[in-house]
C-alpha cells in the first residue's frame, strides 16, 4: 500500500520492496531505498524534532549530511542507541526503531518549549551572561538545569557492543566526492591506470545529479550516467569505490580520514560485520569534488516544519518519489527553487505561489514555471511563515514594504543560492578567496597537493564542472607518478554533457522583514537556536571578529560547522560592522565534517586490546598463588599474597614482618635493566649519572643517581661493573624507556666520541630478589661456582656463576634493609628458578612478598621512589642523598643545574621522616603540611606527604615528606589539616628501622 | 599524520615510528660546569619556538632508533629536509630562493 504522499511513478524506488519502521512508537511503512527522512514524509510526517535551546518544533530542512534539525535516536537494542543520528542520512531497514529526541513529556507537546517564550533569557551569550553568580548556584542548579533542558539525544549506559574496523590505503589519486565531477575527475584518473580511490558519503553516487532532472550525459539521464560510470570504475583492479564513505579529516601531506558506514543500514548486521570502517588514506594527489549546499532564506519563523530547501524537495520528489507537501509556497533569490516547483507542479502537487526577491529575472527556468501556469511575485519577500507543529500559510509583502497578503500552504520551499563545500579545502590548510561578483568564497591558495573541482570550486554549471574535472583528475594522476610515469595516457573519452542546469547567485544575510530592529525569530544556525538578531546582538555587544560572533552566539557551532549557517551569519555580522564580507573573515572549518563515533576513532584498541599487558615469566606462579595484581605502567605486579581468611592489612604485615624475621621472595623483574658496554662505558657513566664509576671494581655495585640538565632527580638504581667495559644497570620499573632513550641522546648527539653501546635487557633477564636474614640460605644450596661468604661477597657485589644449572647475574644488595640477594637469570627460567628458591624458602618459613610489603619494606629504612618521594622538581641534596653526588667530578648531566641559584637556596623543600602523634594514624599520602594550625585560611602550606604506611615491624605508621628547611626541623611538631581536624606530627629521620644499618650483614 | 624521511634509513616514513626531541642546534657545552647563568637559561630554558622554519630533532624511535636532524615549517607542518645529528645547519634550504 502506498503511503500518502507517495507518488507512483516518481523516483527510483522499487515500490514493491516495503518496510515497515517505526517512530515515537508509531508504525509506518516505507521502501528499501528510503531513508528515515524520506520515509517519513511519504507518510506526510514532518514534525520529527525539538531546537535544541528553545524547542521549537522542527521538521527537515534538507536530504544529506547538512541537515541541522533533523537528528533522532536509532534504537536496535539496549546497548546500540545511537542519538542524533541525522535522518536525512539514515538508510531505512525492516524493523527501524527511531525516537525523536529532546521532548518531554511528547514531542507535539513539550514543557521545555517555554525556553521559547521566556528567549529573552537565552540570547546571544546566554551560556556566557547568565546565571554566573553565585558560583556554587551554578555548579548545582542552573547548569543541571540548563543542561537537562538544552540536549542533542541520550547516550547509551551500556557498553559499545559493536566492532569497528580500520584500514590504511595509499593511492596516487583520491577523489573526495561522487557527484558528477568527482565521478569525471576518478574516469580520467583511473584510465591511466593510477591508483583511485573515489568515496562519497551516500549510499548511491550521483551527488546533485539525484534531484537534477535536466541533466544528461553521454546520452543518458545524469543519474544513470552516474551508475554506469560507477560500473566501469569498480570493474577495474586500480579503482577502490567506497559508497556511504565520508571524508571527515584532511590533514598534513594528503592524509585523509575517511568513515564508512559498513553495516548501520541493515536489518540485522551479522556479528562479523563492523558496524563502521576507519579509512587512513595517503594519497599522492586528492580531488576535492564535494560539491555545494543550498542556503536556507532568514525570515520569520523559517524553522516550522515543513519549511526546507529546494533542493531537498527535488531530492524527495526525483530520487525517492515523495512530495513534500500538497500546496507548496516557493521563496528564493535565485533560480534553482524553480526547478524544484517545475518538478513538483509536473508531478501534480500545487505550487500556491512562488516569491522571488528579485525585481525582474529572466530565464528558461522562469519561462517554464509561468508556461506551467505557477504564480509568480517578483520583488517581493516571504515576512513570516504561519503555523507551529507544520508550516499552514506564508505572508507576503513587497520587499520595501506596503500590504500583506497571507497564502495558504502546506510547505515552503526555499532558496538563497548555493555555497561551495569549502570544509575539506579549508582543512587542508588551504585558503580560500571571496569572489565580489558571485559573493562566494571559492578556493584560493593550496596549501597541499590537492585540487577543487565542480562546485566546490565555484565552477557553474554541469558542463564546465566536467570538464574542469576530467582534465584535473588525469593531472592529478600524471603528476602524482612524476617522472616515473610509464608513459600510460587515458584510453577513455571524457563524458559528453548534453544538457545541463545551472545557477548561482542568490543572496547572503537576512531578508527584508527580517532586517536590523526586527524582534522576529528568523533563523541563521537551526542546530543552535541562533536567530539574525542574536548575530546583530553580538556584534553589538562588541563582539567584532567573525571568531568572536561565533562563540558568543554558537553560530556554526557543533556538528553543523557551518554547513548552512556560516554565509548568512557572516553577512548578518558584515553589515552590523559597516564592513564588507572578506574583512570580516571566515570562520576556521574543523573536522570532523560530519560527526564521527568514537568507535571508529577508537576500532580494535578497547578492552583488553587497549595497552599491551606486560607480564613476568614468574607471573603464572604468583597467580596460581592467588596473588591480587596491581597495575604498574603496562606491568602487571603481584601486590601482595593474601592467606586464607587474610585481608591486605593482614596480608601486608605478615609479609613484612617475615621478611625481617626470616626472608622473603620478590619478584623484581619488572626493574628496568640496560646493559652499558664498550671502552669508554666507565666514561659514559661518569657523565650520565652523578657518582663516580671509573674506580668501581669489577663485581661491585653502586647506588647510582641519574639527573636531567636542570639537576632534577630523574631516575636511580643499583649498577653493577660486570667487566672494566660492561655495567649492568638498573632503572625504576616505570622509567626505563625514559632513561633508556635519554641515554640514547646523550651518546648520539653530545657525546658521539664515545664508544658505547647501549641495549635495553629488562625482558632477558628475570629477578627474584631474596631478602632477609636467612636468604643466603636459601640461595645457597643452589648456587655454583659463586662464593657467597660475606668475605667474598660483600653487601653491594656481583657475582656471574649459575644457579639451578643455569647461568645467573647475583647481585649482593638491598631494597630492605637486610641482608639481601637479586637472582638475575635468563627469564625463561625465571619461573623454575623461582620455584626452586621458593621450595628453599619453604624450608625456613620464609614468604613471598608483593609491591605492597617491598613499598613499607623499603620506606622503614628511608629508601625513596623516584616518582613518588620526587616530583622532578626535587635535587639529590633535598633527598638527602648528596653523599652520592661525586664532589670532585668536573662533569655529568645535572651539574651545572644544581649549582643554580634555586637549588642552592635556603628553604628548600626537603624530605624528612613524619611520626604521627598517634602510632595509630596513618597520613594519606599527598596531605599538606602546614606549621600553625590556628592560622585563616586559606593556610600557608609548607610541605606534603609523600609516603605513608602502618609498619607493623614498628608497630605505628610511617611517613615521608617533602618538607620546606625540613632538616632543620628535627623533633618539631607540624600539623597535616584534613576533613575531620588536624593531625599532629612530629618531623624525624627517614629511617625507621636498624639506623646503623646493621642488619645489612645481619 | 606527517610522512617523515629518516636520514639514516633513507625512507619517508609515518609519524609514528618517530618521537620529537626539540630544537636542534644547541650544543651542550664542553665546560658546562663554568657557565653563567645566563648562559644555562639560554643553553636550558630558552627555545626558539619560531612561525615558520624550525629546527629540530627527532629520534626514529620505532625504527633505527637514531636521532636525527629536521628543518619543518611550523605553519605549514611541511618537511623541507632531514639530515644527520652532527651535520651543520643547513646554509640554504632546498626550494628557497637565495
Ligand atoms: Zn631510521
Amino acid at each position: 500500500m502506498n503511503a500518502a504522499f507517495r507518488i507512483s511513478g516518481a523516483g527510483r524506488l522499487s515500490q514493491a520492496r516495503t518496510a515497515s519502521f517505526s517512530f515515537d512508537d508509531k508504525s509506518y511503512t516505507g521502501i528499501e531505498g528510503d531513508t528515515l527522512a524520506s520515509a517519513l514524509l511519504a507518510n506526510g510526517v514532518h514534525l520529527v524534532g525539538r531546537s535544541f535551546k528553545y524547542h521549537r518544533p522542527r521538521g527537515f530542512l534538507s536530504a544529506g549530511a547538512e541537515e541541522p534539525n533533523a537528528l533522532v535516536q536509532i534504537v536496535r537494542d539496549d546497548a546500540r542507541k545511537t542519538p542524533n543520528v541525522r535522518a536525512t542520512v539514515q538508510e531505512l531497514y525492516e524493523g527501524l526503531t527511531a525516537n525523536s529526541q529532546n521532548r518531554w513529556p511528547s514531542l507535539a507537546f513539550d514543557v521545555g518549549a517555554v525556553n521559547d517564550i521566556a528567549s529573552p533569557l537565552f540570547s546571544a551569550g546566554f551560556y556566557y551572561k547568565t546565571f554566573m553568580w553565585p558560583k556554587s548556584a551554578w555548579k548545582n542548579l542552573y547548569e543541571p538545569k540548563i543542561r537537562a533542558a538544552a540536549g542533542l539525544g541520550v547516550s547509551p549506559d551500556k557498553p559499545d557492543p559493536d566492532h569497528y574496523a580500520a584500514r590504511y590505503a595509499h593511492c596516487e589519486v583520491l577523489v573526495l566526492g561522487g557527484g558528477a565531477a568527482g565521478i569525471a575527475a576518478a574516469l580520467a584518473a583511473a584510465e591511466t591506470g593510477v591508483r583511485v580511490i573515489l568515496c562519497d558519503e551516500q549510499a548511491e553516487f550521483g551527488g546533485s545529479l539525484r534531484f537534477e532532472s535536466g541533466a544528461r550525459i553521454d546520452g543518458e539521464t545524469g543519474y544513470a550516467w552516474a551508475q554506469s560510470a560507477i560500473a566501469k570504475l569498480k570493474a577495474m583492479d586500480n579503482v577502490r569505490v567506497l559508497s556511504r564513505a565520508t571524508a571527515f579529516g584532511y590533514y598534513a601531506q594528503n592524509f585523509v580520514a575517511l568513515v564508512e558506514r559498513v553495516s548501520d543500514h541493515l536489518k540485522s548486521p551479522g556479528r562479523e560485520l563492523a558496524r563502521e570502517r576507519l579509512w587512513q588514506v595517503r594519497a599522492k594527489r586528492v580531488v576535492i569534488a564535494t560539491g555545494a549546499i543550498e542556503r536556507h532564506m532568514v525570515f520569520a519563523n523559517n524553522d516550522r516544519p515543513g519549511v526546507m530547501l529546494a533542493s531537498a524537495a527535488r531530492t524527495y520528489l526525483n530520487h525517492y518519489g515523495v512530495a513534500v507537501g500538497r500546496n507548496v509556497g516557493v521563496y528564493t533569490a535565485n533560480d534553482s527553487a524553480y526547478a524544484a516547483a517545475i518538478d513538483l507542479k509536473k508531478a501534480g502537487v500545487n505550487i500556491a505561489a512562488i516569491v522571488d526577491l528579485r525585481d525582474n529575472p529572466s530565464g528558461p527556468v522562469i519561462d517554464e514555471a509561468r508556461t506551467l501556469g505557477i504564480e509568480i511575485n517578483f520583488g517581493r519577500a516571504v515576512v513570516s511563515a504561519g503555523g507551529k507543529l507544520r508550516v499552514s500559510s506564508m505572508t507576503v509583502q513587497p520587499k520595501n514594504g506596503g500590504g500583506e497578503r497571507t497564502i495558504p500552504v502546506d510547505a515552503i520551499l526555499m532558496s538563497a543560492g548555493w555555497t561551495p563545500s569549502v570544509h575539506l579545502f579549508s582543512q587542508s590548510r588551504g585558503k580560500v578567496a571571496f569572489n565580489d561578483e558571485t559573493k562566494r568564497f571559492v578556493p584560493g591558495t593550496y596549501a597541499q597537493d590537492c585540487v577543487s573541482v565542480g562546485a566546490c570550486n565555484g565552477t557553474d554549471g554541469l558542463a564546465a564542472s566536467v570538464d574542469e574535472a576530467y582534465a584535473a583528475g588525469a593531472k592529478a594522476a600524471k603528476d602524482a607518478v612524476g617522472k616515473d610515469s610509464s608513459g600510460k595516457t587515458g584510453k577513455g573519452a571524457k563524458p559528453k554533457v548534453d544538457a545541463s542546469e545551472s545557477w548561482s547567485r542568490g543572496m547572503l544575510g537576512a531578508a527584508p522583514g527580517a532586517g536590523p530592529g526586527t524582534t522576529i525569530k528568523a533563523f541563521v544556525d537551526f542546530q543552535n537556536d541562533v536567530t539574525a538578531k542574536d548575530i546583530r546582538q553580538a556584534v553589538h555587544e562588541g563582539m567584532h571578529s567573525i571568531e568572536h560572533v561565533k562563540r558568543f552566539t554558537t553560530n556554526g557551532m557543533a556538528t553543523d560547522q557551518g554547513k548552512t549557517s556560516n554565509m548568512h551569519g557572516l553577512a548578518i555580522a558584515a553589515e552590523t560592522l559597516g564592513k564588507p564580507i572578506p574583512q570580516v573573515g571566515l570562520t576556521t572549518f574543523r573536522a570532523p565534517y560530519t560527526p564521527v563515533t568514537f568507535g571508529s576513532i577508537v576500532g580494535h584498541a578497547r578492552g583488553a586490546l587497549f595497552d599491551p599487558t606486560r607480564r613476568t615469566a614468574i607471573h603464572p606462579w604468583a597467580a596460581r598463588q592467588g596473588a591480587v595484581f596491581e597495575d604498574v605502567g603496562q606491568w602487571k605486579r603481584a601486590w601482595y599474597f593474601p592467606k586464607a581468611g587474610e585481608d591486605m592489612h593482614a596480608a601486608v604485615d605478615r609479609e613484612c614482618v617475615t621478611v625481617r624475621k626470616v626472608g622473603g621472595l620478590f619478584d623484581a623483574s619488572t626493574l628496568g635493566k640496560i646493559e652499558v658496554v664498550g671502552p669508554d662505558a666507565a666514561k659514559f657513566m661518569e657523565l650520565l649519572y652523578t657518582n663516580p664509576w671509573e674506580k668501581l671494581e669489577t663485581g661491585r655495585c653502586r647506588y647510582g643517581i641519574m639527573l636531567r640538565e636542570d639537576g632534577f632527580i630523574y631516575d636511580d638504581g643499583v649498577v653493577g661493573r660486570l667487566a672494566p667495559d660492561r655495567f649492568h644497570v638498573t632503572t625504576t620499573t616505570g622509567g626505563a624507556p625514559r632513561v633508556m632513550n635519554h641515554m640514547e641522546d646523550y651518546l648520539q648527539t653530545e657525546f658521539p666520541h664515545l664508544n658505547v653501546w647501549l641495549t635495553s635487557i629488562t625482558e632477558q633477564w628475570a629477578v627474584v630478589a631474596v631478602q632477609g636474614p636467612k636468604s643466603r640460605e636459601i640461595i645457597a644450596p643452589l648456587v655454583e661456582g659463586i662464593d657467597m661468604s660475606d668475605e667474598a661477597m660483600p653487601h653491594m657485589s656481583v657475582r656471574e656463576g649459575k644457579i639451578c644449572g643455569v647461568p645467573t647475574r647475583l647481585f649482593r644488595m638491598s631494597f630492605t634493609g637486610e641482608r639481601g640477594f637479586e637472582v638475575n637469570v635468563p627469564a625463561d627460567y625465571g619461573e623454575a628458578v623461582w620455584e626452586a628458591l621458593w621450595a628453599e624458602g619453604q624450608k625456613h618459613g620464609a614468604t613471598a612478598y608483593g609491591t605492597e610489603a617491598m613499598h613499607v619494606l623499603r620506606a622503614e629504612k628511608g629508601y625513596i621512589i623516584v616518582g613518588q618521594d620526587t616530583d622532578g622538581t626535587v635535587t639529590p641534596n633535598d633527598a638527602g642523598l648528596d653523599w652520592a653526588v661525586g664532589k670532585k667530578k668536573t662533569d655529568f648531566v645535572g651539574i651545572r643545574g644544581l649549582t643554580r641559584p634555586d637549588l642552592v637556596a635556603k628553604g628548600r623543600k626537603q624530605l624528612v621522616g613524619l611520626k604521627t602523634k598517634d602510632p595509630k594514624v596513618v597520613l594519606e599520602e599527598g596531605a599538606q603540611i602546614v606549621e600553625d594550625p590556628k592560622q585563616p585560611v586559606p593556610m600557608k602550606m609548607i610541605g606534603h606527604v609523600t609516603s605513608s604506611y602502618w609498619s607493623e615491624n614498628c608497630g605505628r605508621s610511617i611517613a615521608l615528606g617533602l618538607v620546606a628547611g625540613g632538616r632543620d626541623r628535627m623533633r618539631q611538631t607540624l600539623y597535616v589539616p584534613m576533613p575531620n581536624g588536624m593531625i599532629e606530627v612530629e618531623v624525624t629521620g627517614m629511617v625507621f628501622v636498624d639506623e646503623k644499618g646493621e642488619r645489612l650483614n645481619g | 599524520m606527517l610522512l617523515i624521511r629518516c636520514p639514516y634509513c633513507e625512507e619517508e616514513r609515518p609519524e609514528l615510528e618517530f618521537r620529537n626531541a626539540g630544537e636542534a642546534h644547541i650544543a651542550r657545552s664542553a665546560n658546562i660546569d663554568a657557565e653563567s647563568d645566563d648562559d644555562f637559561e639560554k643553553f636550558f630554558f630558552i627555545r626558539a619556538n619560531p612561525k615558520g622554519v624550525i629546527y629540530e630533532r627527532w629520534r626514529h624511535i620505532h625504527g633505527c632508533a637514531r636521532f636525527f636532524n629536521a628543518v619543518r615549517d611550523t605553519v605549514t607542518d611541511k618537511f623541507v629536509m632531514t639530515y644527520k645529528a652532527g651535520e651543520p645547519k643547513p646554509a640554504k634550504l632546498p626550494g628557497a630562493s637565495k
